[in-house]
């Protein structure tokens, strides 16, 4: 990954205003840009210190339920949730029933997205569990601004986050199958065009493994996983995979995929190689699953959600679904199964044509549906043409599962940089800002 | 290492270096052109035989094998996958996804000389124009090789790189002496003794050997000199042996018990140091030229084979 602020020490300006930059990701031939804002989001530690712990919370009943639904469907049983959250669901992998992978864990790493509304409350918008990915810019934010600002950091309280990629690597090394002391991991890539690639050999360079493609990796018949390497084969123990399940094993999932290894599922299977994530883990990442989050926490752990979900209205309850089909107007509808923004009906700002077309997607899958209120989201100031104004901010932190739970420092603050707009994903026009965890307690001023 | 990622950083150093030899390649050819007279000049088509694309040019040019078709065929056309454009955008595409193993400038320096030129070479190159263009490129390539030496760790990716760069190297010496073997086929070997010097002198200076032959060897310039300095000198770095030199020193230091590549490097030097120069003209040049370029290929499939192959341990 090339990241640099111009010119030369790394800043180009290109608002009138001449403070906004871009975070320049050179890969592929593509300049991938994600306008970057110098205005810092701060978080105080004590308030970010429960935020983390109401992650760490959902993440451990998410695995647990990931575990279960393979396995004994205990929760479908007790009556918990409704069994045609599974039957409906894209990301659940029938290839998965009855695997116990390392520690019970499935999402080993988990973005959740957060909003803030106006009373200041955090709010869990989404989990992501197949294969999050933002975590470069959050760690790349951070050598713009120490680069920007040196004396900002000297004495401020603004706690460092650059421990992600060894945290990562620990992470992946505890679910090793081999009791090694130095396990062979891997960052799986489905190669240089993919748009995210640049993450991939990021993380892959930060934490000293091999950046492998599909093609460098080989399944033996007794189910050993090993890369080819000038040497001839060296074993491979931790793949942590940034390929979708569909291209993950032609022999289990898409026979078409070229990106994949055959036979990495049967290895898994035998326990001879651990992934991360797991196969099948994005069933929970569903945005109905979502919906039942509170209950899946307390069905498991017999606690409260310490972070609380979004209001959320289930189109497959009859009751929940004749009021969003009557106040489509003041919600906002997502499909279940589509990331990125996409697909999505924006209430207040939508027209009465799109409405109907909305009503008719509903009846006719409703599993496929929720809706929520618009909250007051909270802003950030920001840079801007013409000077600093409100926009609308969420957070992507990362949480890690594996041996031990680690949850970044903060994470990556996305902002939307139209006036107005609640739509922050960088594939569609999304920027960033550094997100500063401060401890107040430990002197600096905020 | 990843054997993928040593074979592309292998193919990368193969590829610029073709590309830089085949910028020297045209310029010699031109030079001839220029300094000789008449019908004794070689044209252009034994270009395009040397360079052994022959039957795709045939079919894609039928209006002639003049010097406008065959620089265009060998510079800028993307049709021809061993074009100059062709090779500069495979020697980028293979440092592409091996581009964090190397200093970050390397793969700005590669793109940058790869945007130069496809921007530069369009269909109607004066003759000026194109002699500046190739120069550049041959600087660039040779700014990659520095960069690489004064900034990269040496180890095997580097190493794949330069095994890379001097194979394609030896190949590229014994082409370009091809060209003036071509020159001197049987029935023409009358030719004035003059023109003769002229001739290996243009071939010295294709390889920026002239000034080096003029300090070592001493000579005038005469064939067996020539021949001898850019085929078996020990100190010049674009003589045959001197390529097949690194490139055994370096494969020696490969991981792996299968000795085939280094063995059959030996072995193609052994056949370099006994040759006799003085026979060496018209077509046992020609031939024993040939049986050189196929034993550099058996050093190459034996590289493959061994470091990237597909075969288990």
């Amino acid at each position: 990954m090339q990241s640099e602020v111009l010119p030369h020490s790394g800043l180009r300006t290109h608002s009138p205003a001449g403070i906004t930059f871009r975070v320049y990701f050179e890969d592929a031939g593509v300049d991938r840009a994600m306008p970057f804002d110098l205005i810092p989001r701060v978080i105080p530690k004590k308030e970010w210190d429960r935020v983390s712990k109401g992650l760490q919370q959902r993440v451990r009943a998410l695995n647990l339920f990931i575990d279960d639904l393979y396995n004994d469907q205990k929760i479908i049983r007790d009556g918990v949730v409704p069994a045609d959250l599974i039957d409906g669901s894209e990301h659940f992998r029938e290839q998965c029933r009855g695997i116990s992978p390392p520690l019970g864990i499935w999402a080993h790493v988990c973005g959740s997205d957060l909003v803030r509304d106006g009373d200041g409350t955090f709010y869990v918008l989404e989990d992501n569990l197949r294969i999050p990915s933002g975590v470069s810019y959050m760690l790349e934010n951070r050598q713009v601004m120490k680069r920007v600002f040196p004396e900002l950091f000297a004495d401020s309280g603004i706690q460092p986050i650059d421990e992600y990629a060894s945290q990562l690597f620990d992470t992946l090394a505890s679910l090793s199958p081999r009791p090694v002391e130095y396990p062979n991991v891997v960052v799986l890539t489905p190669g240089a065009f993919n748009s995210a690639y640049f993450e991939h050999a990021y993380l892959a360079q930060q934490m000293g493994v091999e950046l492998v493609e599909g093609r460098d990796l080989v399944v033996d018949d007794e189910n050993n996983v090993s890369m080819r390497t000038i040497a001839g084969l060296q074993p491979v123990d931790v793949i942590y995979r940034r390929v979708d399940d569909a291209f993950l094993d032609p022999e289990v999932f898409r026979p078409d995929s070229l990106l994949g290894v055959p036979g990495l599922m049967r290895a898994w299977r035998a326990g001879k190689v651990a992934l991360a994530n797991a196969p099948g883990a994005g069933v929970a990442d569903d945005k109905v699953v979502y919906a039942w989050v509170p209950e899946i926490i307390r069905y498991y752990l017999g606690e409260e959600a310490l972070l609380p979900n979004v209001p959320t209205y289930k189109c497959s309850v009859a009751e929940d679904r004749e009021y969003v089909l009557e106040h489509l107007d003041q919600l906002v509808i997502k499909p279940a199964n589509e990331s990125g923004g996409y697909g999505m009906l924006i209430g207040p700002h939508s027209s009465a044509k799109e409405q109907r077309k909305f009503a008719r997607l509903i009846r006719a899958d409703p599993r496929n549906y929720i809706g929520q209120p618009t909250l007051a989201l909270s802003t950030c100031p920001t840079f801007v043409t013409g000077g600093v104004g409100p926009r609308h901010v969420d957070l992507r932190p990362f949480i890690l599962s594996g041996s031990q739970t680690y949850v970044t420092t903060g994470g990556l603050t996305r902002v939307a940089m139209k006036a107005g707009s609640l739509v922050v994903n960088s594939s569609q026009g999304g920027g960033s800002k550094d997100t500063w965890i401060v401890d107040t307690s430990t002197g600096g001023s905020n | 290492m990843l054997a993928r990622l040593a074979e592309q950083l292998y193919w990368h150093g193969r590829y610029l270096e073709r590309a830089e030899g085949l910028a020297r390649l045209i310029n010699v050819n031109s030079h001839l052109n220029l300094d000789l007279p008449g019908k004794r000049a070689p044209g252009w088509e034994p270009l395009v035989r040397i360079t052994g694309n022959s039957e795709l040019f045939e079919s894609l040019y039928e209006d002639g094998s003049g010097e406008r078709q065959v620089t265009r065929f060998l510079i800028a056309d993307e049709r021809n996958p061993g074009s100059v454009l062709s090779t500069l955008s495979l020697a980028r595409e293979n440092m592409r996804a091996a581009r964090d193993l190397l200093p970050r400038e390397v793969w700005e320096q590669m793109n940058r000389l790869y945007l130069d030129v496809s921007e530069q070479i369009s269909g109607n190159l004066s003759k000026r124009r194109r002699h500046e263009l190739l120069a550049e490129l041959i600087l660039g390539s040779q700014q990659i090789a520095g960069v690489l030496m004064g900034t990269m760790s040496q180890d095997f990716a580097y190493d794949f790189i330069l095994i890379g760069r001097y194979l394609e190297r030896a190949d590229v010496t014994t082409r370009i002496l091809d060209v003036r073997a071509d020159d001197l086929l049987p029935g023409e070997s009358d030719e004035l003794p003059p023109f003769e010097s002229i001739q290996w002198m243009s071939v010295l200076k294709s390889l920026t050997g002239y000034q080096m032959y003029r300090r070592h060897v001493r000579l005038r310039v005469t064939g067996p000199d020539v021949l001898k300095f850019l085929l078996r000198d020990r100190l010049f770095p674009r003589s045959v042996v001197f390529s097949l030199k690194a490139v055994e020193s370096l494969v020696s230091q490969l991981p792996g018990e299968d000795d085939r590549a280094l063995r059959a490097t030996t072995g193609l030097m052994r056949h370099l140091d006994s040759a006799r120069m003085v026979k060496l003209k018209g077509e046992p040049l020609a031939k024993f030229i040939d049986e050189i370029q196929v034993e550099i290929g058996e050093i190459g499939q034996h590289i493959s084979l061994t470091w990237f192959g597909s075969a288990p341990e």
